[in-house]
């Protein structure tokens, strides 16, 4: 029986150290002009510092460790302009759970920039082409629907993509169709089960712990399985697609496409 | 009626009239000091003075365990994560709530007798959540630290304040999240603001008053022995903060302390020395507070590896020798065995990756190995493991902790200039995560989905074997634990984890016996009591307390 939940992430591991390293190559590589961001770099360099020093502990560098609020993704449960984002930040928030933070002005209007920018203090300008004819080659020569599903149309066994373009930068968009091996979150890992009832399932890791895993499984179902129940669980550290053979334009058509999706409005 | 009113009201007065008298209901200091033959009651933070967290008590065994029922549950009213540990005192519980909230409690049931509040003034700065681990009770009182950094004495069967004294200056950031150790006379609490750039210290109050008895910074002024691990004014804003209750030795009459991170945390160079005696672990007098030695885990440490882990003291035969050892898995990924009279270093081992340091030299020094800029340090910046209570068990003779394994941090150092009150941290920190934009684990679990997995670190519970340094079995989960251990007189092994698993384990062999899914994170030890006979396993999950005893209880 195999069930890789024990120490079979030292090896891969170890890869993602490299890949890591790799990949901010790629990034530095494609920074190009900071671009017309309503915010100065040196005021989202600044508020980059006051992040690390005052945000990051509870938010996590990717500000997405608070349930309900992604900072880097722009995603508050009440926040809408600057001006609440501020008023926030000064008194606090979540009954208690954050705490008021006195800022000086420059270090608000900084941290604000760089919540704003996505945490982007390089202005990575990513291309960003026709939404229109990126919904063609979405639906057609690039053959994401596939697996995946927009707005009610498509299968449910690739992650939903509806409210993509509001959780995800043009970077990241970018990063997952160049070079999805890099890219591919760990939780969205396929995986393949064999239960002791000789079932096989595939599908795609929805949650896990450490006696229990959920899935969705090749039918769409959702499954959630003991461990204990099971005689082998596989998790396949390549994704299930190949990097595009779209253009470099075809793909910023398909990137602005992306972005014009933000789920239910 | 009226008859009857009469006679009761007459029995009240006789019976209020004979409590004045009854001076065995006290906890007397000789009771604390012996608290390991009363196992029915939970008498410290960690359970006696040697904080072993074991407890005789053997009604449950691994035989019946699966036969645990839930007996009660207590609703914390606010968010955020529950760290207090209660203590029992004669089928009365006290726990604390964040901010600052006392509760006594019917250990039988969890119906609350009274709730005492204590609202932190405004400027009380936490870094890292407005936690409380817990009360201290000595004779009728009940001792809480606040995170204004105040020390507050509370009358024990009313829940009324008796005083309440500063310990430190909540304006520059000084606070208390640690449960006080009462010790003879005096209750003792160190402060928080690591973060902040404090000077820490450990201070003891006499009971009756709250009036000052010692105070003892944990950095050296000029001088001081061991000042010269400092350059310039940096040993002013050094941190060096305690923000977990100590132990005490009556033999010895020491009380240790572990010492928390320097600053600013992850600007080394910007503090040149070995910035004593942060990242230690300090022996103070418990009469005086004179330190008596000290033996430093992590000397100029840019990697926020406090060493505010709980002392775990054992008289053990140590290779062939009876020893008063000390042992200690500390946040910088070794596992140390220390002489506790001299604090002399025995054996220290790596229990998770470690590439920080190469290895510990003969007297325990770690030689440094730092990393290039952007790569990963192991373990990373929450550390091997960190303030959650281990426990050791007499009777198997090992010691169990949570590990973080596999977790890894990229650090960045900045120069940082130091303002009073404000955060002083020099530089950030990244998660080592396997995508660019994997979500990553931060310092408590507030996502039911676990969408960072296990790639980017989890838990393992380790039993250590203080003979060697070396894990005799490991029991690992899928999130990371920041739950403390409990172990019985009958070799179970209690603990939890983020996922919210409340798990019983066999203490000799690792093996899982029985679990319970309470939903909650698990960011606090398990305690054990017995009332009216019957043995009670309390953990907090979440938002609430549950409390279990056998099936038919």
């Amino acid at each position: 029986m195999t069930i890789p939940s024990k120490y079979p992430y030292l090896t891969i591991f170890a890869r993602y150290t490299a890949l890591l390293l790799l990949l901010s190559v790629f990034q530095q590589g494609m920074a190009q002009e900071a671009g017309d961001h309503q915010y100065t770099t040196e005021a989202i360099e600044a508020g980059s510092r006051v992040y690390t020093q005052q945000c990051a502990l509870c938010h996590g560098p990717e500000g997405g460790l608070i349930d309900g609020v992604d900072l880097r993704r722009g995603q508050f449960p009440s926040v809408r302009s600057d001006d609440d984002l501020r008023a926030l930040v000064r008194s606090g928030a979540g009954e208690g759970r954050m705490p008021g933070f006195n800022l000086r002005p420059e270090e608000m209007n900084g941290v604000i920039a760089f919540i704003r920018a996505g945490f982007d203090p390089d202005g990575i300008a990513v291309k960003i082409g026709d939404p229109v004819s990126g919904q063609a080659l979405f639906q057609g020569k690039g053959e994401c629907t596939n697996c995946h599903r927009v707005n009610g149309v498509g299968p449910r066994t690739a992650p939903d993509l509806s409210s993509i373009g509001a959780v995800r930068t043009p970077a990241s968009l970018q990063r997952n169709l160049l070079d999805p091996a890099t890219a591919l979150l760990p939780i969205n890992r396929a995986v393949r089960i064999v239960t002791r009832n000789e079932e096989t399932i595939v599908g795609r890791r929805l949650n896990e712990d450490t006696y229990t895993v959920q899935v969705i499984d090749s039918q769409e179902r959702l499954r959630s399985l003991k461990k204990s129940d099971l005689v082998s669980f596989e998790i396949s550290d390549s994704p299930s697609k190949q990097p595009t053979t779209l253009s470099s334009d075809e793909v910023a058509d398909v990137i602005g496409y992306l972005l014009t999706l933000r789920g239910l409005q | 009626m009226k008859t009857l009113k009469s006679v009761w009201l007459t029995l009240f007065t006789a019976a209020t009239l004979s409590a004045a008298l009854n001076v065995a209901a006290q906890v007397s200091y000789e009771r604390i000091l012996n608290a390991a033959d009363e196992p029915e009651n939970w008498l410290t933070y960690n359970g006696g003075y040697s904080s072993q967290r074991y407890s005789q008590l053997d009604q449950i065994t691994p035989a019946n365990v699966n036969q645990l029922q839930l007996q009660w549950t207590l609703q914390n009213q606010v968010f955020g994560a529950w760290q207090s540990n209660p203590i029992i005192v004669d089928g009365i519980m006290y726990v604390t709530e964040r901010p600052n909230s006392v509760m006594a409690v019917d250990a039988i049931t969890g119906r609350v007798f009274w709730k005492y509040r204590h609202v932190p003034a405004d400027g009380a700065r936490i870094c890292c959540g407005a936690n409380n681990r817990g009360v201290a009770v000595l004779g009728d009182r009940v001792f809480m630290g606040t995170l204004d950094a105040r020390l507050v004495a509370l009358d024990r069967i009313n829940g009324q304040p008796l005083w309440n004294v500063e310990v430190g200056d909540v304006d520059q950031a000084y606070s208390v999240t640690m449960a006080p150790l009462v010790v003879k006379d005096k209750v003792i609490v160190g402060v928080g603001g690591g973060e902040y750039g404090i000077r820490g210290y450990v201070a003891a109050y006499y009971v009756d008053s709250g009036e000052q008895a010692w105070k003892t910074y944990t950095i050296p002024a000029p001088g001081e022995p061991n000042h010269d691990s400092w350059e310039g004014d940096d040993w002013q804003h050094g941190g060096a903060p305690v923000w977990i209750t100590g132990s005490f030795d009556a033999e010895l009459n020491l009380t240790y302390w572990g010492v928390g991170n320097p600053g600013p945390d992850w600007n080394a160079g910007q503090r040149p020395g070995d910035n004593l005696y942060s990242d230690s672990v300090i022996a103070l007098d418990a009469d005086s507070g004179e330190l008596k030695w000290f033996f430093q885990f992590t000397p100029n440490d840019g990697y926020d590896y406090d060493s505010v882990q709980v002392p775990v003291l054992a008289d053990i035969v140590w290779r062939g020798t009876p020893s008063k050892v000390m042992m200690w898995a500390n946040r910088n990924g070794y596992f140390y065995v220390l002489d506790r009279v001299t604090g002399k270093f025995l054996v220290g081992k790596p229990y998770v990756k470690v590439n920080w340091s190469s290895g510990l030299d003969a007297n325990g020094r770690p030689i440094p190995t730092p990393q290039p800029e952007g790569m990963p340090t192991y373990p990373g910046n929450q550390g091997g493991t960190n303030w959650y209570p281990p426990s050791y068990s007499p009777r198997t003779g090992l010691f169990y902790f949570s590990a973080w394994q596999d977790y890894a941090t990229i650090y960045r150092a900045e120069e940082t200039v130091f303002e009073p009150g404000r955060a002083f941290l020099g530089g950030g920190f990244s998660v080592l995560a396997p995508a660019p934009d994997a979500p990553t684990i931060g310092i408590g679990r507030t996502n039911p989905i676990n969408n960072w997995t296990n790639e980017v670190g989890h838990a393992s519970l380790k039993a250590m074997d203080p003979q060697t340094g070396e894990a005799v079995w490991s029991y690992d989960q899928f999130d990371v634990s920041d739950s403390g251990m409990l172990t019985t007189g009958s070799d179970l092994l209690f603990t939890g984890g983020r996922e919210g698993y409340f798990h019983a384990i066999d203490a000799r062999t690792g093996e899982l016996l029985w679990n319970v899914n309470l939903g909650g994170q698990i960011v606090m030890a398990p305690v054990t009591y017995m009332v009216d006979g019957v043995q009670y396993v309390s953990v907090i999950s979440g938002h609430a307390m549950s409390t279990f005893a056998l099936r038919g209880n």
